[in-house]
């Protein structure tokens, strides 16, 4: 018959399939009608267990006789490959679809290429959902484990998962989680059939329920707690997460139960963030007044809110010399000046002895109020910590690059963490300069209250050393200044 | 003080690992479990198990091995100043847990990194140890990454390859002056040699696996970096022309960045403005641009504006093209495939389709509307059968016809 006596008779092939998966099943029912010239309208295929519809109902169960002298048809291999994949789309209309593409090909061979021709473009639709249904089967099986006696007696862990997946891909996966668990049993269970792994052969079974699967294990709690400690709140991106991990699977994950309280808690979670962590210093201050006044207001770390006042750093606004100490001490924070106690008079003397002009110089501390423990009248100096100098290296800073000086002396390791923004030894980083950014050199020394602390040989030994550093600093300065 | 559960160092050390962006578990060689005693396999393409409310995919168990730290980088949330809480897990432990989450199919493998604890040496002995365990005693097969450390012996660094699919070494910032400024601890050219060594000793393996066929793997998925983006004073096109060197200069698999995120207990030596995450998604467009779509890293730089930032409110290709209109409009019916390319709006999924269908009919805007996502945004730059846009690629306005109308306040949100 050719296709117009098809049409003319009026007859109709129902295709039934015995498989919903099966493509060699369909390719050798859409050869014989391909041979017997049976247009794609005139044939209706049915699913297991579903029926053509009305139109088709009197049509012809038979299979159509195949013309004795037609020529085997032939098709692109592309063609091939994507109806593969196809045909396990659970849309009903892809045997259809699938047959009218294969038709239309007889006519034009190359037409699998027009990804602008409607039929090609439902094809590859179909395939592109089947692909990725495939991929997330792979991605969002989650296996619980059961403790089991095996047939042999012996006892072992057999995981098992509950998975419903959209399209008829089981089968296909199958080579997937036997190649990548092959030494374990597993079983994976879908409302469409089982597959069932014991280390050595693969074994089909019937569709399962979720009843049949174990309801929980504990290694899920590791899972969400660490699915929930990964997400940073800081960057919500709901949207980017639904479209690869659609609502549609999440009643088979465990994690995924979690994630409307994560988003729910996100802004929270951010906005603590955001106050302990990054302060908003706000711009940078351009006078020293206005650091000045910045300072006395600043409670960013706790010392700022002991009973203390903030002590500026004074000198020339163009000093080319900068002396950095660590913090005010007992006096400084009663008169509101730096370097005026003990500590201060001590470094007078040995600035003098060297030939420098303290009033030339800029003179400063890395960190701007008096941290203190109250000792019953008497104020004890406690030192800062590393993360209290880091906040206030802000301010350090920003004198520094209103002022502009050539050289920097830091004295003790507190002023040369606020230079720096790294801890370093004292002893190795004395005697020589240290490049900064802008520019300028860094001079360390030790701080003049650690010399008031030694006696003896010790102190001896140290202000030696104080005063070697000083008369170092002292000839750099006379050089920088020549220049 | 009380010794902590897996539970709570889990938090602690996924925690702690989170800045770190790469999840990938794709590019290394195919292999499976058939024929060994263990488990894993690794197919080309990679999985991606979960994804995250922040929208990342959660395709490994990304970890640290310690947050303790005796570097004080300022941006990073574990440096020693910061008062997080610590934690810690033995590579015996990690090696457990990652095979407990991949045979329940929670994860691809392992991506661990680490503090620096005592040294650096031993901290990257560890982190090898812990490969080691993996792969040897329980003959694991599917992917590890491991995070390298400059500063240590390029020996250890080296069975860090042998073990791991991929490895890499963190640039951090985008330029020297960045590095020294918040990670005082680091040495740029440091790091750069160890990028050099890595990729010698990558390319060696390879050179050595196509004579001789038992030649041992060595990190078949590559190097990988990632550098902080918004920490420094560094403008995209400064990014972009890094990115671009450290791809050919030592062939890196990928350069991921990084937005700088609040992290808690944040330093205060740079007050950072947190910069835009749509700033992150731009260089990543542009990577790609490099990447796939043929354009030099001069020609990005060129998309950016007088200050060297790509535009926030239009991709970096639409940017480019508006600059650079005397190259459009392009016809799609006859222009090649690196001209298609171009075109905004068209990806390279889309230029492959329309170079095929091409051959079988002449192209009219309604057939591009299908091979399209969006035939508006592309029908200012091509010329089809039926449609030429005529003066509109010449107007001035076309940016706002064609950009992503910005969202309108909420005036009367209640």
């Amino acid at each position: 018959m050719t296709a117009l006596q098809h049409v003319r008779l009026g007859t109709y092939y129902v295709m039934p399939m015995a498989t919903s998966d099966d493509f060699e099943e369909w390719r050798d029912h859409a050869r014989r009608l391909l041979m017997a010239d049976v247009p794609p309208d005139r044939v209706a295929w049915t699913e297991p267990g579903g029926s053509a519809g009305d139109l088709f109902s009197h049509g012809d169960r038979r299979l159509p006789v195949p013309d004795r002298d037609a020529p085997q048809p032939r098709v692109s291999k592309r063609f091939m490959d994507i109806a593969k994949t196809v045909l396990l789309n659970s849309d009903l209309e892809r045997f259809s679809l699938l047959y009218r593409v294969l038709w239309r090909l007889q006519a034009k061979p190359r037409l699998i290429e027009d990804m602008a021709d409607p039929d090609v473009r439902a094809m590859a639709d179909m395939a592109r959902a089947v692909r990725r249904d495939i991929h997330k089967m792979r991605a969002f099986v989650r296996f619980r484990v059961v403790e089991e006696e095996a047939e042999d007696g012996s006892r072992g862990e057999h995981y098992v998962a509950w998975f419903e997946p959209f399209h008829h891909i089981l089968r296909h996966n199958a080579g997937f989680f036997t190649r990548r668990f092959a030494n374990m049993r597993w079983s994976i269970l879908t409302p469409r059939g089982s597959l069932h792994w014991d280390g050595e052969t693969l074994r089909e079974g019937p569709p399962a329920t979720r009843a049949d699967a174990p309801g929980g294990d504990p290694a899920e709690d590791l899972w969400r707690s660490y699915y929930a400690s990964i997400f940073n709140p800081a960057r919500l991106k709901v949207g980017a997460m639904l479209k690869e991990m659609p609502r549609k699977y999440w009643k088979n994950i465990p994690e995924a139960q979690l994630i409307p309280e994560l988003i729910a808690g996100a802004q929270a979670r951010e906005a603590t963030m955001v106050e302990k962590g990054a302060l908003d210093m706000g711009e940078r201050p351009e006078t020293l007044d206005a650091i000045n006044k910045a300072i006395h207001a600043c409670a960013r770390c706790p010392i700022g809110e002991l009973h203390n006042t903030a002590v500026m750093g004074e000198g020339p606004q163009d000093a080319v010399f900068m002396i950095v100490g660590e913090q005010p001490g007992d006096q400084e924070d009663l008169q509101g000046r730096p370097f005026v106690g003990p500590a201060g008079q001590l470094l007078d003397v040995h600035l003098a002895q060297a030939g420098i002009d303290r009033s030339a110089a800029y003179v400063t501390n890395a960190v701007k109020h008096f941290k203190h423990a109250q000792r019953g009248k008497r104020r004890l100096h406690q030192s800062p910590t590393a993360k209290e100098i880091d906040m206030c290296r802000w301010w350090v800073e920003s004198e520094r690059m209103i002022v502009q000086p050539k050289l920097v002396l830091a004295m003790g390791a507190s002023a040369a963490r606020g230079m720096l923004g790294r801890t370093v030894s004292i002893t190795k980083a004395r005697g020589a300069p240290i490049p900064l950014e802008d520019g300028s050199e860094l001079w360390v020394t030790a701080h003049p209250s650690y010399l008031l602390r030694l006696d003896g040989a010790g102190r001896e030994e140290q202000e030696r050393l104080f005063r070697e550093d000083l008369a170092a600093v002292a000839a750099r300065l006379a050089q920088l200044q020549a220049a | 003080m009380a010794h902590k559960s897996t539970l709570d160092r889990l938090r602690i050390l996924a925690d702690a690992a989170k800045y770190d962006a790469s999840c990938a578990s794709s590019g290394t060689s195919k292999r499976d479990s058939r024929g060994g005693k263990g488990i894993g396999s690794t197919e080309g393409m990679g999985i991606c198990h979960a994804y995250a409310p922040d929208g990342r995919c959660i395709s490994l168990l990304k970890l640290l091995l310690t947050n303790h730290c005796v570097f004080d980088c300022h941006y990073c949330v574990n440096r020693k100043s910061s008062n997080v809480e610590r934690a810690k897990f033995t590579p015996q432990e990690v090696a457990d847990l990652t095979l407990a989450f991949y045979k329940r199919n929670y994860i691809e493998g392992l991506f661990l990194s680490s503090g620096i604890i005592r040294s650096s040496d031993h901290t990257m002995e560890m982190l090898v140890e812990t490969a080691r365990i993996l792969r040897e005693e329980h003959d694991f097969r599917g992917y590890i990454h491991l995070k390298t450390i400059p500063e240590a012996d390029p020996e250890i660094v080296h069975c860090a390859g042998l073990y791991a699919d991929r490895v890499s070494i963190n640039v951090e910032l985008p330029t020297d002056a960045g590095l020294t400024r918040l990670a005082p601890d680091k040495n740029a050219g440091q790091i750069d040699n160890a990028m050099a060594g890595m990729k010698s000793a990558i390319v060696e393996a390879k050179d050595a696996k196509k004579r001789f066929r038992h030649a041992p793997k060595f990190a078949p998925a590559g190097q990988s970096t990632q550098m902080i983006v918004g920490a420094d004073a560094a403008s995209d096109a400064d990014i972009v022309t890094r990115a671009s060197s450290l791809y050919t200069r030592h062939r890196l698999r990928r350069v991921y960045y990084s937005a700088f995120s609040p992290i808690p207990d944040a330093s205060a030596v740079l007050p950072l403005k947190r910069p835009p995450l749509i700033r992150e998604h731009r260089l990543y467009q542009s990577d790609w641009l490099m990447r796939f779509y043929g354009f030099a890293p001069h020609e990005v730089a060129q998309a950016a504006g007088a200050d060297g930032m790509l535009p926030l409110d239009i991709d970096p290709k639409l940017a480019w093209a508006l600059k650079f209109r005397e190259s459009f409009p392009v016809d799609v019916n006859r222009a090649p495939k690196e001209t298609l390319l171009r075109v905004p709006g068209l990806g390279t999924r889309a230029v492959g389709q329309i170079l095929m269908a091409r051959r079988h009919r002449r192209l009219r805007l309604d057939d591009v509307a299908k091979l399209t996502v969006s035939v508006k945004k592309v029908q200012p730059f091509i010329v089809t059968a039926d449609w030429r846009p005529v003066l509109l690629t010449d107007r001035a306005d076309l940016k706002a016809l064609i950009a992503p109308k910005a969202e309108q306040l909420e005036l009367f949100a209640a």
